[in-house]
């Protein structure tokens, strides 16, 4: 009897690495680097990335996006709106005890 | 620029709780700028989040004296902005973000990365770039981070929100959670796509 599901039974056998899809682990990338993944889904996340080159270099990928996201500048304050703020912080002293 | 260390907001507060000016015009100048990224994510007009930000800083000079630290400053004056920037979206008859703690379905719930990177088992078709050895380091160019900017200001306006919040002013995720009143689970879905399509715009850059 030949077996019903010969591909899966060869899936099984040579499965990706941690058990899981790179098409799934790209989804779990937050999760990862926020901590939150249970102990086990962790174990497995770092088991497919030590086997999985191209997933290594999604997750560094994903890592100098922070980087660079985290050197973007907010525009700078119009100079005679902090004066105004400066006054109202004058006017609560004055009125202070 | 000053070589020393810059005063952290605690200190400062409290210094502009007894009356130093310079140390309030320091927290002025630390967050007017995100405040006014914030605020124009609720706000129709840059002129309209200019007001809320103003009102947030007279609201934060009238209640610093009741400020108790439970919360982190920053934390404290983010929600204050948060508040009068619904309030004024409201007024405008703005769509507003977070109105409702609903599911996440405008937002999308399909993959982040692109199907057709993968074949029907799941693996990569082809290898994603490897920045870590790009020689050229353009990633650290202004260009991408203009590149990063502009794929940050099409994000829909949680997800913006979000990683504003998280990767550029470098809040936490409890920070974030207690600024936006967001379930933890939320905060990170938001956080995740938002992160990916930033990644995407920069990869779609660095490829070209």
């Amino acid at each position: 009897m030949s077996p019903r599901f010969p591909f899966r039974r060869r899936r099984a056998a040579t499965g990706p690495p941690g058990g899981l899809a790179c098409r799934e682990l790209v989804e779990l990338v937050t999760d990862y680097l926020e901590d939150a993944l249970a102990p086990e889904d962790r174990a497995r996340f770092e088991a497919h990335i030590a086997a999985c080159d191209h997933c290594g270099a999604y997750l560094e990928q994903m890592r100098v996006t922070l980087r660079v996201v985290g050197h973007i500048d907010p525009d700078g304050l119009e100079p005679e709106v902090e004066r105004e703020l400066l006054d109202a912080f004058r006017e609560w002293k004055g009125s202070g005890p | 620029m000053p070589s020393r260390p810059a005063a952290d907001d605690q200190s400062l507060v409290e210094r502009a709780l007894g009356g130093d000016e310079e140390a309030f015009a320091l927290l002025v100048r630390r967050y007017t700028p995100m405040l006014m990224r914030l605020a124009r994510m609720y706000v129709p007009t840059d002129a309209l989040a200019e007001d809320v930000v103003q009102e947030t800083w007279v609201a934060v000079v009238r209640g610093l004296e009741r400020f108790e630290g439970r919360s982190s400053f920053k934390t404290w004056l983010f929600r204050i902005l948060v508040n009068r920037a619904k309030t004024r979206g409201v007024r405008e008859h703005r769509s507003i973000p977070f109105a409702s703690v609903g599911p996440l379905e405008e937002d999308g719930e399909g993959p982040t990365v692109d199907p057709s990177r993968f074949t029907s088992e799941g693996a990569w078709t082809s290898a994603p770039a490897d920045w870590h050895d790009d020689p050229e380091t353009a990633l650290d160019s202004a260009e991408a981070l203009r590149v990063a900017r502009e794929a940050i200001d099409r994000l829909p306006e949680r997800q913006k929100i979000v990683i504003t919040l998280r990767d550029l002013e470098g809040l936490s995720s409890d920070e974030v959670r207690n600024v936006l009143d967001l379930t933890e689970t939320n905060q990170r879905v938001l956080l995740h796509r938002a992160r990916a399509k930033v990644r995407k715009a920069l990869e779609d850059w660095n490829a070209s």
